[in-house]
């Protein structure tokens, strides 16, 4: 789960990480008191959770009420990179002599956290990490012990952090650190975080994803979370509980497991078709999960037919066929053909069961994907 | 033979008593395994499919002999059995659960480096060695016994590719399903070792996905280190860039690697045959055996 820049800037504010001064503003006429009430000049900053929001035209540097009102008026409202932005931070201007990035992540590989310092901050730290990976100073963290003071002071030195700043930006390493592991981060970032003329560092920006899975014992963080749905598909896979990502192409896929999902979209391109979609029902589906991915794939008007792959574990064919059976029985007329192909627990019975005259039943994975491509093709034709 | 699991395999379940815990252990018990105990605190004295409930994991070893153990708690706690089980301690560990919160499992990777124990998971199906015990929630009857080691990511893939394998009567030694989280105590290296070592594995089947460079670097280890054949399949070849599928594991970051093809790449370039399909897994291993 992803905070909006304005919340991850309260959480980090609230442990005592300096922040710029900003409001968040819903209207146009609201920015522009906020930016009066701040004084100039501001930055007017599109809250939707996408990178490159500057380049997109989501943020605009303003010197007076009429600028502010002028670019609240572009920013709210606008459609950046298929988001609605219906939000703006108006936030002080920073004056900056410097730009540098602070990051704590869970370095998969390792299996343990990463601090990062780099001078190269106010850039696409990405590009950095790839082109330049010595630009950025990384220290592992035991995480049962945390981060040790002199790991942060290490990191800051090692980064070529000017003399003058070091201690602070090791304090807020320290402090982003510590939220991090207290507020069961996957990623939190800061870039930049500005040093201004004065030897001040501020956080011009705040990044912060908490760990889906740790959300039950992060109960002020789930009050935070905010549909980030990019269309009504994805919103509605949201409302359901599925793994769900809309494709570009017109065979709609639903499987369990995410490996076997994956494999089923990767034949479908192998025999030729276009994956519409990725649906994961998950482990153990009952009926009505079933009437929903049913409901789902139904729902994108570019689904030509559907493959429908089970293969059960701890899932049930028969309770997939009963769930297949009951979505369908309840259309006068199906809208695309459904090829399904059953195997492992109680596939057997599943078949049985299965209303033939509702479905295509295959028996082998390669089968059920080449005729679903075979009916996308008749059906767009 | 066979790699992690045997006869000698005694096992506790801990959470015996949740619904997942207690259908597995009798599917468990059905398939031949030595279940030989249960570990749930404040459940112990009861019994569970005839298996015997202990309130901690260490007396459940140390009255029933147990040297492994099945995690079925539910998330919030799993860590902590987790830590319960190498600590008792047992060989083995197999965490089933889904969702374990990553630095919760950051900190049982930390132990697990300064034990013997192997742990497999967590988010995994298990691990089972056909005709003899399985630990976890795979189907057994798709599974037979013979001379091909498999180590998968993914749960329903690993039954996907076992069909195909066991269809053509291609058995297996052992087949382990390692999960597909971002930390796991078992990893494919960990697991192409164990089979290089088992003289009756003649060739290892290794299923990936996109997300990571776990796969790069198994290709790394079996270019330098194994004998054994290994035949690959990789799956999300046609996920986009930046989605997550499913698996939190199972994100691209468009930096080069961690995508299906510079893990085939990799792969090839190991001298490690990539099937397009599950059926070519089995052509594969098919042409090597």
């Amino acid at each position: 789960m992803k905070l909006h820049e304005y919340q991850a800037k309260r959480v980090f504010a609230d442990a005592g990480i300096p922040t710029p001064d900003a409001k968040l503003a819903e209207t146009v006429d609201e920015a522009v008191a906020a930016a009066d009430d701040i004084g100039y000049p501001v930055a007017i900053k599109a809250q939707v959770q996408v990178g490159g929001r500057g380049k997109a035209g989501g943020i605009e540097l303003v010197d007076d009420a009429a600028e502010a009102r002028e670019a609240a008026e572009n920013i709210l409202g606008m459609d950046l990179k298929g988001y609605h932005v219906d939000r703006v931070l108006v936030e002080e201007a920073v004056d900056f002599t410097n730009e540098l990035y602070v990051g704590v992540t869970m370095d998969r590989g390792e299996g343990e956290p990463v601090a990062m310092v780099s001078t190269r901050g106010g850039v696409n730290i990405e590009e950095v990490a790839a082109e330049d990976p010595d630009a950025i100073a990384r220290e592992h963290v035991d995480p049962a012990f945390g981060m040790h003071p002199y790991q942060a002071r290490k990191a800051v030195y090692d980064a070529g952090v000017d003399r003058e700043v070091a201690n602070d930006v090791a304090g807020v390493l320290s402090t982003l650190y510590d939220l991090w592991e207290d507020k069961d981060g996957a990623d939190a970032e800061i870039n930049p975080l500005m040093v201004t003329a004065d030897d001040e560092v501020i956080a011009a920006d705040a990044v912060m994803n908490i760990d889906g899975d740790a959300l039950f014992r992060q109960p002020e963080l789930a009050e935070m979370q905010e549909d980030a749905a990019e269309d009504d598909l994805e919103a509605k896979a949201n409302d359901y509980g599925f793994d769900y990502v809309r494709l570009d192409g017109n065979v709609g896929i639903i499987g369990n497991g995410a490996g076997l999902v994956m494999t089923t979209l990767d034949l479908v391109d192998h025999y030729g078709g276009e994956p519409a979609n990725f649906l994961d029902i998950g482990g153990g589906a009952k009926a009505e999960r079933v009437t929903n991915a049913l409901d789902m794939v139904f729902s994108d008007e570019n689904v030509d037919a559907v493959v429908f792959n089970i293969f059960g574990g701890i899932t049930r064919g028969d309770e997939v066929a009963q769930g297949i059976n009951e979505a369908l029985e309840a259309f006068d007329e199906i809208p695309k053909r459904v090829v399904v192909r059953l195997a492992g627990t109680n596939a057997e019975e599943g078949m049985e069961i299965l209303n033939t005259d509702l479905v295509t039943v295959e028996k082998t994975l390669e089968d059920a994907v080449q005729r679903a491509v075979q009916y996308a093709e008749e059906d767009s034709a | 033979m066979s790699v992690l699991v045997d006869e000698d395999t005694r096992v506790v379940v801990q959470g015996i008593t949740g619904g997942e815990g207690k259908f597995h252990t009798e599917q468990m018990l059905d398939y031949g395994t030595n279940v030989v105990a249960g570990a749930v605190p404040g459940k112990g004295g009861q019994e569970v499919a005839g298996v015997p409930v202990y309130d901690t994991v260490d007396k459940a070893a140390r009255e029933e002999d147990a040297n492994a153990a099945v995690v079925f708690v539910p998330p919030a706690f799993a860590g902590d059995a987790c830590f319960e089980a190498l600590d008792a301690p047992v060989d083995l560990v197999v965490t089933i659960t889904e969702g374990i919160p990553t630095q919760d499992m950051s900190k049982v990777y930390r132990k697990l480096q300064e034990t013997d124990t192997h742990l497999v998971g967590p988010n995994c199906p298990g691990v089972i060695t056909p005709g003899v015990a399985k630990l976890g929630i795979l189907p057994g009857n798709i599974f037979s016994e013979g001379n091909v080691g498999f180590v998968s990511r993914s749960g329903t893939l690993t039954y996907q590719v076992v069909d195909s394998l066991t269809e053509r009567g291609i058995g297996q030694t052992t087949a382990i399903g390692i999960g597909g989280d971002p930390i796991i105590g078992t990893d494919f290296i960990d697991a192409l070792e164990l089979f290089e070592n088992d003289p009756d594995t003649h060739a290892v089947v290794m299923c990936g996905e996109i997300g990571g460079e776990d796969e790069e670097e198994a290709a790394q280890y079996i270019a330098a280190n194994m004998d054994t054949p290994v035949v690959g399949f990789i799956a999300g070849r046609t996920a986009p860039p930046g989605k997550r599928m499913g698996h939190a594991g199972a994100i691209v970051s468009g930096s080069g690697t961690g995508t299906a093809q510079s893990k085939i790449d990799a792969l090839e370039n190991a001298g490690t045959p990539v099937g397009d399909t599950p059926e070519e897994v089995a052509d594969h291993v098919e042409d090597i055996l």
